[in-house]
């Protein structure tokens, strides 16, 4: 279950989530534990909703690495919520296909849906949006995906992405 | 329509789980690898198959291959690039999603051929549905012998995992690949030493796209020459081709090279034309860093030949008429596109995605974007296309990494082929908002050839 840390809190991972780490650092050489930090860092991401600077300390210290390597990481990947999002983050690829299918006007009326700016959350903690660029999915377009799981909405319009909103303000109601 | 090697099955149900995959005649080319032939004949036939990189450089694999330094006691590692993040190139995701065995077989024959006893397939972030199909897929093969200890009782060793990016174009690039493969930002390396020499922690390592690793599976299965027979001239054996943008039934397609790009677009078998009865005003034929050309010159080459979908063909006539097969990343622009806000779009994807390591790149890209937005958005000056062609010019050889030529590429082609319609936005701030130039004037067919200064 997802759910959203609004402060810089200090953080703990729960023995389940340590567990997937583990899992994760076996997949390298002795030695090479660093290979493991972008899996890591969706597996945080996943579970607090966006990766804070103290998830990202505890990251550094489960690794046996500097926090350094790991802001460097996080900062470098566009993957990677430095502040809270929604509780669903609507990923709208803008690149070339998807544009030249209908991509702006689709978050044109995103915007208006819901109410916000890219990149602000709704009052309800439930929704935000992000222009993204090209999510391979080409031949589909537009397109949309929401983390942690990824599910891709595929050629959209106006109507699909009004059912698609109800359906999940339903889906965060029940 | 041609022969499918990798799509064949593609619409059987339960193709996705390894039974069904199995009595389709999958996982044939690893007993066969594995019990018939030596790490070196599976090189072999791959050299002979003539099989090219599918990702988009069409760099022979069996020579990247042969290229592999072999130290005593040193691990090798094989690493499957699917970064698939090229604008309009959607092959690999579907490959993956409904063919998932056809990957982990490549792989394993792969591998077989490198001595590599651990590999690795790096797939973009955003692709965790397909993470989890090709998870699914390693554990069914584990479970029926064809990977772990002891495959197929041969006495060699396999272990396969698949590792998510973080988002991030450039780490489809091999030596940025592998830094993100290590944990850090994905800084593309300086080559040499290659990642044939030193790779994945230093040791050495072969990057290969995912269609070229299932393509080994055809070719050990049919043999190398018998692959080399399909397609035309060095564009040996099947690509697939993603076409997208606003053709009639987009999608991806497996050809044989050499089918022709009429054909491809119009032909039933394929794009079957321009969606809502539209003409056809431009192509970029292998992912948005490949020149753009205007409908008359994809159809046609300079020469008044018919353009073929083959590296060779698409590429005829250079930059100044021609472009690349890149990763088949097929778009189609109809009449009503304006390619001045295309390649400010193009423009800002690549400023977007520079790694920032190279000034030239990560300052120019900006700049090409700055510029290209104030001509879409009418504050441009007549001075700003030769602008535009010097940028592209300063960044392309001067970058580690191929992303800066991938970047200068669509704006210098664009300028080249469409100076008019630049031009015309410059002249008409006001219409250029709201209408369009490109309908009456490069929409397909145009009666006549001329070739551009390159």
């Amino acid at each position: 279950m997802l759910s959203v840390q609004n402060t810089d809190a200090p953080v703990t991972f729960s023995p389940e989530l340590l567990g997937k780490f583990a899992d994760v650092v076996s997949r390298y050489p002795e030695g090479k534990q660093k290979s493991a930090l972008l899996p890591i860092l969706h597996l945080v991401q996943a579970e607090l909703g966006w990766v804070s600077a103290p998830a990202m300390d505890k990251v550094a210290e489960y690794l046996k690495i500097e926090p350094i390597e790991v802001y460097e990481v996080a900062t470098f990947y566009t993957m990677y919520f430095l502040k809270p999002q929604g509780k669903y983050m609507l990923e709208v690829c803008r690149t070339g296909p998807c544009e030249i299918v209908g991509a702006t006007p689709i978050m044109e009326h995103i915007e208006k849906t819901l109410g916000v700016k890219e990149g602000d959350v709704t009052p309800d903690g439930l929704f935000s949006w992000r222009g993204v660029e090209c999510l391979a999915a080409c031949g589909y377009g537009p397109v949309l995906q929401i983390g942690p799981e990824y599910t891709f909405y595929e050629n959209l319009t106006n109507e699909s992405v009004d059912k698609l909103i109800s359906d999940l303000k339903g889906k965060a109601n029940n | 329509m041609g022969r499918k090697l990798l799509l064949e099955h593609i619409n059987v149900p339960g193709i996705n789980t390894f039974d069904v995959y199995r009595s389709k005649g999958g996982y044939a080319s690893v007993e066969k690898a594995l019990k018939t032939l030596s790490p070196d004949d599976v090189v072999e036939e791959v050299k002979k198959s003539g099989l090219r990189g599918r990702g988009g450089a069409g760099f022979p694999t069996g020579m990247k291959w042969s290229f592999l330094a072999k130290p005593e006691g040193v691990p090798r590692y094989l690493v499957c690039n699917g970064d698939e993040s090229e604008p309009g190139t959607f092959k690999d995701r579907y490959l993956m999603t409904h063919i998932p065995h056809l990957l982990i077989e490549g792989m394993i024959v792969a591998s077989y051929a490198l001595g590599a006893k651990t590999s690795y397939i790096y797939l973009r972030g955003e692709m965790m549905p397909q993470i989890r199909i090709l998870e699914k897929a390693i554990s069914e093969a584990k479970n029926a012998g064809f990977l772990g200890k002891n495959i197929l009782g041969t006495g060699y060793d396999l272990e396969l995992y698949v590792q998510p990016g973080g988002g991030a174009y450039i780490c489809g690039e091999e030596t940025a690949l592998l830094e993100s493969l290590e944990g850090k930002r994905g800084n593309p390396r300086i080559k040499p030493p290659f990642p044939a020499i030193a790779g994945l922690y230093g040791c050495p390592t072969v990057v290969n796209n995912v269609e070229s690793i299932a393509a080994v599976v055809p070719i050990i299965n049919e043999g190398g020459e018998e692959y080399a027979k399909i397609g035309i001239g060095r564009s040996t054996g099947t690509k697939l081709i993603s076409a997208g943008g606003n053709l009639k039934r987009p999608g991806v397609y497996e050809i044989e090279l050499g089918v022709s790009v009429e054909d491809f677009i119009y032909g039933d078998d394929y794009c079957q034309g321009i969606a809502n009865g539209k003409r056809l005003k431009a192509v970029v034929a292998g992912g948005s860093s490949v020149p753009i050309l205007p409908a008359n010159l994809i159809l046609k080459t300079i020469n008044n030949e018919n353009r073929l979908m083959s590296y060779e063909s698409l590429a005829d006539g250079g930059f100044a008429t021609g472009t690349m097969l890149g990763s088949g990343g097929f778009i189609a622009y109809d009449e009503d596109q304006c390619i001045v806000r295309n390649t400010w779009n193009f423009a800002r994807f690549y400023h977007h995605e520079s790694c920032g390591q190279c000034s030239p790149c990560r300052e120019g890209t900006g700049w090409m974007e700055k510029v290209l937005h104030r001509l879409e958005y009418g504050h441009g000056k007549m001075s700003d296309m030769d602008l535009l062609v010097d940028v592209s010019k300063k960044i392309e050889g001067n970058t580690i990494c191929p992303l800066g030529d991938a970047a200068a590429w669509p704006v210098a082609s664009a300028i080249r082929h469409f100076r008019d319609e630049f031009e015309w936005h410059v002249t008409n701030p006001s219409i250029a908002l709201t209408s369009n130039y490109g309908l009456a004037n490069y929409a397909d067919p145009l009666p006549k050839l001329e070739a551009a200064e390159a």
